[in-house]
């Protein structure tokens, strides 16, 4: 059941050390920010696997937030950089595929920038919310209703 | 070390039995969150057998009754809606050891600091917490039993900074039996404390009380002291840190030098002619010298940017021949040292504010303004005048003023207190007036004295008549529109108190110049490896229940390099440091995060994408099979392998790839 | 009495006729194949028709290889009749499998493909602009044709799937393995792909001679550059998704003197073989800045016909998300 009223709807992936550090500081300082970010912790902005950014988008997030440690800061010394290459290219294909570059979006905010999180989240909300609705699932349902017969289930993994 | 279940494989899955808490935090969360609807839809979701809600879940009460569940329910899969998983993951999952269950079986939802406490809409708060709340409970059943990893610790520590931090908590180590290096990037450890005269507000000296934790950090058999040295390289991590130092040329056999100062004496320069680091530039020193005359260890150093012999090889050397020690040694070279610690200190202290980035206050124009560091050597009987306060032309001071919150408290510098200038300054102008018998006047925005008898002394400098004028000082000038003004410096100023504002004539200005983190903090941070506040500071884990340990496991905070402090705190703070380095060094041992990487050998192709990707070198081809393996043992968890194994081969603990998208899932799926 | 053959059948869709071509490279064993099987469908080879299969009971023919995209109408409906006549089923091929090369169309949407084909192609002189209609009535005829679909499917998401045999096309070996399973006691897992759950690399004979630590400063293409014959061809900066896609064909690209582009799919253990690639090649890119990583990304001109040469309709994505409204039969 979609909501009532669209409201955009981010997936945040988050490194342990800096980004996720950085959101439960804007919490200690009762920053306020737009409730539309869901974060899942990962040890590292390197372990965004791309497939996870296409699986958000696929599952119906309007948009895709990566938050890493700066360059030079990485926990993991530089887990940021293999992730800053892979989304530039991720972006190309993003683009190719009619997917707005401004859906997915990696930043760098340390442990100590609370306030740069509030910044980034009601700026990407903002900023969706003027894009409008991606939608995947329903757009993949309407595609399927050029088929005649019901089609069967053709979520999950490959093979 | 390496326990076998978390690499046994994964056993057919019975339909997990979840347990899901969502906790009030009192009101924190329950005023923002609508706690008793996320438990009624948490309790409607596949696998949940039973959800409560509760005021204080990380209460004792709160974990017997998790652990009262597990048993009466055969709960296998636990999930706490809580605060962050930062602060308590390790509460709920010891609850869970303690009921019998694999403390892995654990996921915590962040309602707090991710939704109540940054969310004012209820309703909106609610589905996000709800959202959040379903992601769990779908992701909580992929997860598996697994063992914490035991990383040993050496014994040894490392202690960097040979300020009064750095000296306590190198003693009290070493006193518990540890071996500790301590690393000061000057020639003498001593750091601020040493440059002051007295100590407010008991008023003893600081030589005093310094003095003898110098001289017993350089006698402690348990202490390697390297000064004019500086940490290059930090590798390795908690419990085996490998720390590449330089030290620096001092062009002295350390070990034969005895610091009698022949040298010094017979060295061509007759006189001092270089600015005194020691002395605030107030004093000379020539290009061979002792820093100062409690200087640790006892042994000068030459100054290569100064010294005739090292600049142009053209001097007569006359300090070589004074040496009946032979310690003179013009081509030293710069050494680098690899140590092994398993517990870092840092003690690097602070910076002093550069008054020349306000000009309104006159500081490099008008010779007759000062520092309070500049004030502290001129009242110090070893100091450049021997204790007599003088203007820079020779006169006494009639009248002196005091500016406080300078490069404090202000935010077009710092907008920071930094803590010690209002007693700093009270300090300085009773020991003025009693070695000058100066009128001192403070000009303050308040005075700040919370600390041990330090109202008490604000209340004797108000007794004894220094005089206090509450306003920010808007200009010093020489510009005199009286004749009573001719030829002194006039504070101009709105007396706050008074209502209007006030020009007053003075023969010297001291400004209260505040704290800075060091200039190449920065840097030192990436060295470590540990974060720094945007202003540069060092980061400590928690303010409150992790004043002194890190984002990096085994490295501790002590001083100023963590924030403006005085004496007292530094001191203390010091102490924590050396007790939570200890703590990790006396059990041994450390438990990690079993969050590592594995390839199974029967999906891996070997086709090595994965190895350069290893900033640790933990992933090693098997030559003989054409398969790579993880070095768990090596392997931090970072999960960068995994992301980009082309053929999925690579998973991590606590971060599987089913785990991810069962949240990805979970936090998108419609209510 | 001997036991009946079991029936098999053999149907195209949208591909290329390849994996017809592949099942006549069974060589000397298709006789030997068609005396074990009864052949009651091939259109391709022998003159069966839909309606001799119309007459079958459900589920009279032990197994169908579908090959092909689903790309029309018809190709949907013949997929549902198979599916509904036949015990085993399976999407035979990469395009069946993954979609394939045809899949590459999700790029576009069908106006732009029909315009572009019927219209504005450099080869094409259409000046009355003429386009294929669904119906045409002529006197008291009408004739028909398929009606082209919007987007191109893999075969399970028009119906479902029993088994896929990967590969563009399928090689010989494999196929005569997955039928050999498939009438054997113990028929593999439903869902199961008929090759080894491990990547290329592991039967590349250059696997040896690709370093420990390789980072890209830039890509090759295989017509711009010669191609050392015994050298891992990432080594020689060749795009190989050979570490990304499914073993089982022997690496004939790479001994071919090819790389490998991906016609396996991935493992099992991957939902979007373009995503797991990309994410491998990327973060081993050699520079750290935006500029210098640009400058080698831009040696990749066509990422998704890269990336997802043969699998862009069954990947997390499925294909270009904001073409045309697609409503037409809502």
């Amino acid at each position: 059941m979609p909501d009532a009223v669209w409201e955009p709807r981010i997936v945040a992936f988050f490194c342990n050390w800096c980004t996720y550090t950085a959101a439960d500081l804007a919490g200690v300082s009762r920053l306020q920010y737009a409730p539309n970010v869901r974060v899942i912790r990962l040890m590292c902005s390197g372990r965004v696997d791309p497939q996870f950014i296409l699986e958000a988008l696929a599952k119906g997030a309007d948009g895709v937030l990566i938050g890493g440690c700066h360059f030079g800061d990485c926990h993991y010394v530089e887990g940021n950089y293999k992730t800053f290459r892979r989304m530039r290219m991720l972006n190309r294909l993003l683009l190719a595929l009619g997917i707005e570059p401004e859906r997915v979006r990696l930043e760098w905010i340390a442990a100590s920038e609370g306030d740069k999180l509030r910044h980034v989240v009601n700026e990407m909300v903002d900023r969706i919310r003027a894009l409008g609705p991606l939608n995947l699932p329903e757009r993949f349902q309407s595609w399927n209703r050029e088929l005649s017969h019901q089609t069967p289930p053709c979520e999950g993994v490959l093979g | 070390m390496t326990p076998p279940q978390n690499h046994a494989p994964k056993a057919h899955r019975a339909e997990p039995r979840i347990g899901f808490y969502v906790c009030h935090c009192g009101s924190n969360i329950a005023d923002t969150v609508d706690c008793a609807e996320i438990a009624r839809y948490a309790a409607s979701l596949p696998g949940v057998i039973l959800a409560r809600d509760y005021k204080y879940m990380c209460s004792d009460p709160g974990q017997e009754l998790i652990q009262q569940d597990i048993r009466e329910y055969q709960l296998d899969r636990i999930v706490v809606a809580s605060c962050s998983p930062l602060l308590h993951e390790h509460t709920f999952r010891a609850a869970l050891a303690r009921a019998g269950l694999n403390p892995f079986y654990l996921q915590m939802v962040n309602i707090r600091e991710h939704v109540s406490w940054v969310h004012k809409n209820r309703e909106a708060a609610t589905a996000k917490a709800r959202d959040l709340a379903r992601a769990a409970i779908q992701r909580v059943r992929h997860h598996q039993a697994l063992q914490p990893i035991r990383v040993p610790i050496r014994a040894e520590a490392l202690v960097l900074g040979g300020g009064i931090a750095g000296i306590h908590a190198a003693l009290l180590l070493a006193e518990a039996g540890k071996r500790v290096i301590l690393v000061e990037r000057q020639p003498s450890i001593g750091g601020h404390m040493a440059q002051l005269d007295k100590t407010f507000p008991t008023l003893d000296c600081a030589a005093c009380i310094l003095t003898p934790k110098m001289s017993a950090v350089r006698a402690h058999p348990n202490i390697t002291l390297w000064t004019y040295s500086e940490v290059i390289k930090v590798e390795g991590y908690v419990g085996n840190f490998t720390v590449t130092v330089r030290r620096k040329p001092r062009y002295i056999n350390e070990a034969l030098c005895v610091g009698c100062k022949q040298c010094v004496d017979a060295c061509v320069f007759k006189d001092g002619k270089f600015p005194d680091e020691f002395n605030a530039g107030l004093s000379h020193r020539k290009p061979i010298y002792l820093p100062f005359p409690q200087a640790t260890p006892q042994v000068v150093v030459i100054d290569p940017d100064r010294c005739l012999n090292l600049k142009t090889g053209k001097c007569k050397k006359t300090c070589v021949e004074a040496c009946d020690r032979n310690a003179i040694v013009f081509d030293q070279q710069p050494e680098v040292h690899e140590v092994k610690v398993g517990t870092i200190i840092v003690a690097t202290g602070y910076d002093l504010f550069d008054p020349t980035r306000l000009p309104q206050y006159g500081y490099g124009r008008y010779p007759n303004v000062f520092t309070t560091l500049e004030a502290e050597r001129l009242v110090n009987s070893s100091g450049p005048t021997a204790g007599k306060v003088r203007l820079r032309d020779g006169r006494v001071p009639r009248s002196v003023g005091i500016i406080l919150c300078v490069g404090s408290r202000d935010h077009r510098t710092h907008p920071w207190c930094s803590r010690t200038c209002c007693m700093h300054s009270m300090k300085l102008a009773l020991l003025i007036r009693e070695h000058a018998g100066a009128e001192v006047t403070i000009f303050h925005m308040d005075i700040r004295s919370a600390g041990k008898g330090y109202e008490e002394f604000y209340d004797r400098c108000l007794r004894e008549g220094i005089q206090f004028i509450r306003g920010r000082v808007a200009e010093v000038t020489d510009w005199a529109m009286t004749a009573k003004e001719e030829g002194h410096l006039v504070v101009r100023v709105e007396d706050t108190l008074a209502g209007f504002v006030r020009r007053i004539p003075l023969d010297m200005i001291v400004l209260a110049v505040g704290m800075e983190p060091q200039r190449d903090a920065r840097e030192l941070r990436r060295i470590l490896n540990i974060s720094c506040s945007n202003e540069g500071w060092f980061l400590e884990r928690h303010p409150k229940l992790g004043p002194v340990i890190t984002f990096t496991d085994g490295i501790f905070l002590a001083g100023c390099c963590q924030g403006p402090k005085d004496i007292p705190d530094t001191v203390a703070q010091a102490g924590a440091a050396a007790a939570e380095a200890l703590a990790l060094m006396d059990r041994g041992y450390i438990e990690q995060e079993p969050n590592t990487a594995y390839i199974d050998p029967d999906h891996c192709c070997g086709c090595k994408s994965c190895l350069p990707l290893c900033p640790y070198s933990a992933i090693q081809l098997d030559e003989t099979q054409g398969r790579a393996f993880i070095n768990e043992a090596l392997c931090k968890g970072c999960g960068a392998c995994v992301a980009a194994c082309p053929s999925g081969s690579i998973q991590q603990h606590l971060f599987e790839d089913e785990q991810v998208f069962a949240e990805i899932d979970g936090v998108l799926s419609y209510a | 009495m001997p036991m009946p053959k079991p029936k098999l059948a053999i149907y195209w869709c949208a591909s290329c006729g390849g994996c017809e071509e592949a099942v006549v490279d069974l060589a000397e064993e298709i006789v030997e194949l068609l005396q074990s099987v009864d052949l009651v469908f091939w259109p391709c080879a022998t003159d069966l028709k839909r309606a001799d299969l119309e007459h079958l009971p459900d589920q009279a023919i032990f197994v169908s290889l579908i090959n092909g995209a689903i790309r029309t109408t018809e190709q949907e409906e013949m997929a549902h009749l198979l599916r509904q006549k036949s015990r085993f089923l399976i999407a035979y091929g990469a395009c069946a499998h993954l979609g394939g090369i045809p899949g590459l169309a999700n790029q576009f949407s069908r106006e732009e493909i029909l315009r572009y084909y019927f219209e504005t192609g450099p080869s094409t002189v259409n000046p009355e602009k003429a386009q294929p209609q669904p119906s045409y009535t002529c006197g008291h005829h009408t004739l028909t044709l398929p009606d082209l679909h919007y987007k191109v499917r893999a075969l399970d998401q028009v119906v479902s799937v029993d088994y896929y045999i990967p590969g563009c096309p399928p090689t010989p070996t494999l196929t005569r393995n997955a039928l050999k399973a498939l009438l054997a006691e113990n028929p593999p897992p439903p869902g199961s792909v008929l090759a080894p759950d491990v990547a290329l690399c592991d039967q590349c004979p250059r696997k040896a001679t690709k370093p420990l630590q390789l980072s890209f400063t830039r890509f090759q293409r295989p017509h711009l550059a010669p191609i050392d014959p015994q050298q891992c061809l990432l080594a020689q900066g060749f795009l190989c998704l050979g570490p990304a896609t499914r073993a089982g064909c022997e690496a004939l690209c790479p001994r071919g003197n090819m790389p490998c582009s991906g016609c396996f799919g991935p493992t099992s253990r991957v939902r979007d073989p373009g995503a797991k690639i990309l994410s491998s090649l990327c973060a081993n890119l050699a520079p750290k800045t935006a500029e210098e990583i640009d400058a080698v990304l831009d040696t990749i001109p066509d990422p998704i016909g890269t990336f997802y040469r043969y699998s862009l309709p069954r990947s997390l994505l499925r294909g270009k998300v904001n073409t045309s409204p697609t409503n037409h039969a809502s």
